[in-house]
């Protein structure tokens, strides 16, 4: 187990360090001198000079990438030129928006999706099951902005129930928190949800399917304890790598979410700094994004390798 | 049993003839936008703003008085051209280095495999913040993004098919016949993942309209002037109190496209592959 772990972390270690690669380089493409495009056709000579300095480009590419990892590997992710700030706290700071608002609805989506999933299963042959199926698959056709406006104007606009946007801290009101983020973690889940409906029926049909399965109905297993403890506990392995999956659609989601709800999110963020090519910025957000990415790959290998030792070993 | 089968049997056509349907009418709807439209889906009108359907506007105004039925025809166009050619740039580029990683083996496999690992971490709307922030935000780089982020699921797809068909007994003939690699990649390997491939083309056609629309909502896609049903929903959102129209409109429009690629793709792996 140990090794598979290593060798796990390893292969993840090594994406991150690619991806790296690949958002430092991506900067490197931009057409011209970065420093004129970020300070404009009126800025001096002079001040292109301190950007140009304070962005490194005075130094060779290698270094400078050597020197940018070194930095984030150690938290530092340099300066916001737009906000005069660290961008580590910058997106530190953020991230209390966005956290709960991708875990709240990967959660959401979850619980609406695993139990009505195991049920379509169950309930095949019956017209249950095509009903749930069909309506998955529509729900999974709903952009998640779209539901979102949609919300907007039905409880926001119409019956004024909710906040059409806006974000209020936890630490000020917890209920107006709550508040402000149920909407769009209702619009993030539930087209989530109508994706892992669907998974949660295939990876339940084929245990059901297996011929232990069969074995225990016939020798008398009441059809529940079937359900529960034979061929659920089989279909975990799946559903954890659903989650896993339902994390990262739901953060990468919650760009445009934010959008919608004006949100002050890790998104909106990284909209700002295009708009304002705020280089160092947006580098170091876009490698947290991917790097989330990556880590919950290997979480959900990981935890693969736990539940099911024949994974371990190919 | 053979209830079960005759009902799973025509839910599945159900599903094929509702995918033909659907994605018949959004292409005979962008062809027709080339050769006529209701109005000049630019043309303002300012007598009618923000109409609900009337039998002059058949599906409402936006709030410049521009008639919703012509932009949302013309949105189709750029719906179907962006994810067209996202998806086929990422099924030629997929398939190459799928069959590349599979044929060859060894280290080139591990390399190929490990750049798509990478791929994997960059979805598509955070390739398209990436090359936003390079390039000039625009259909090209939405386009792009949309591509690159696709092509790891096809390479999968075809490494996997090289695999298995590389040990057969039909491809080792065809070696002892003198056939060189790349024809019999062409002639034996391609074929045989012609099935999976077709059928991930549409379920992935489905996915880039959904992020064509995020994309262009964002402000990262088709420019601001043409009216793609991102671009539409944007500017819904300043309206929304006003008449729910504008916003209606384009999203039927996605959930009736996406709907038609994930129902057609659904029903030829059903069709293909019974076991499914």
């Amino acid at each position: 187990m140990l090794g598979f772990v290593v060798r796990r972390f390893l292969t993840a270690l090594l994406s991150v360090l690619l991806a790296s690669m690949v958002v430092f380089s991506a900067l490197l493409a931009v057409p011209g001198d970065p420093a004129a495009i970020i300070l404009g056709i009126n800025a001096t000579p002079e001040a292109r000079e301190v950007l140009s300095r304070k962005l490194g480009l005075d130094v060779p590419p290698v270094q400078r990438y050597v020197q940018w990892l070194g930095g984030v590997a150690r938290g530092d992710f340099g300066e916001s030129i737009n906000y005069q700030r660290p961008v580590g706290p910058l997106i530190a700071d953020r991230l209390r928006v966005s956290v709960p608002l991708s875990i709240g609805a990967a959660l959401l989506a979850c619980l609406i999706a695993i139990p009505l999933g195991i049920f379509a299963a169950v309930r095949k042959g019956t017209v249950w099951d095509p009903l749930v199926t069909s309506l998955s698959q529509l729900g999974a056709a709903v952009p998640s902005f779209w539901l979102g406006l949609l919300f907007i104007l039905f409880f926001a606009v119409e019956r004024r129930l909710l906040p059409a946007g806006g974000f209020t801290p936890f630490g000020e009101d917890p209920t107006a928190w709550a508040r402000s983020l149920a909407l769009p973690v209702l619009a993030l889940a539930l087209g989530q949800a109508a994706v892992m409906t669907r998974m949660t029926r295939a990876a339940m049909l084929e245990v059901l399917n297996q011929d232990f399965v069969r074995t225990a109905r016939a020798k008398g297993v009441a059809p529940r304890g079937v359900v529960f403890k034979h061929a659920l506990r089989n279909a975990m392995v799946t559903i954890i790598t659903i989650l896993g999956l339902s994390l990262s659609n739901v953060f990468i989601g919650s760009i445009v979410i934010e959008q919608v709800f004006a949100l002050p999110g890790l998104g909106r963020l990284a909209l700002t700094a295009i708009g304002t090519r705020d280089f160092p910025l947006l580098q170091g957000e876009i490698l947290v994004y991917a790097a989330t990415i990556v880590a919950l790959g290997f979480i959900v290998d990981i935890s693969y390798g736990l539940l099911d030792p024949r994974i371990r070993y190919s | 049993m053979s209830a079960v089968t005759l009902r799973r049997l025509t839910l599945g056509r159900l599903n094929l003839y509702l995918g033909v349907f659907l994605i018949g009418v959004l292409v005979l709807a962008a062809l027709l936008s080339f050769v006529w439209l209701p109005y000049d889906p630019q043309a303002m009108n300012f007598a009618a703003q923000l109409s609900a359907p009337t039998a002059a506007h058949p599906l409402g105004t936006d709030h410049f008085g521009r008639d919703l039925l012509a932009r949302v025809l013309l949105g189709a166009r750029s719906a179907l051209y962006v994810g067209f050619t996202a998806v086929g740039i990422a099924l030629t580029v997929g398939s190459l280095l799928g069959a590349l990683a599979g044929y060859l083996g060894g280290f080139i496999d591990e390399v190929i495999m490990r750049l798509v690992d990478v791929a994997y971490a960059f979805p598509a709307i955070l390739m398209a913040l990436l090359l936003a922030a390079v390039f000039q935000p625009g259909t090209l780089t939405a386009m792009s993004a949309i591509g690159i982020a696709t092509v790891p699921i096809f390479a999968r797809i075809v490494r996997a098919s090289v695999l298995t068909i590389k040990e057969r007994e039909f491809v080792e003939a065809g070696r002892a016949l003198g056939m060189g690699s790349g024809r019999i990649l062409l002639r034996h390997v391609m074929p045989n993942a012609l099935g999976p491939l077709i059928v991930q083309a549409s379920l992935s056609l489905a996915v880039a309209v959904l992020a064509e629309a995020a994309l262009s909502f964002l402000g990262l896609g088709t420019p601001p002037d043409v009216p793609s049903w991102g671009n539409m929903l944007r500017e819904s959102q300043s309206f929304m109190a006003m008449s729910p129209w504008p916003a209606l409109v384009p999203g039927l429009a996605i959930v009736w496209t996406v709907l038609g690629f994930s129902l057609l793709g659904d029903a030829m792996r059903d069709l293909w592959d019974p076991r499914g």
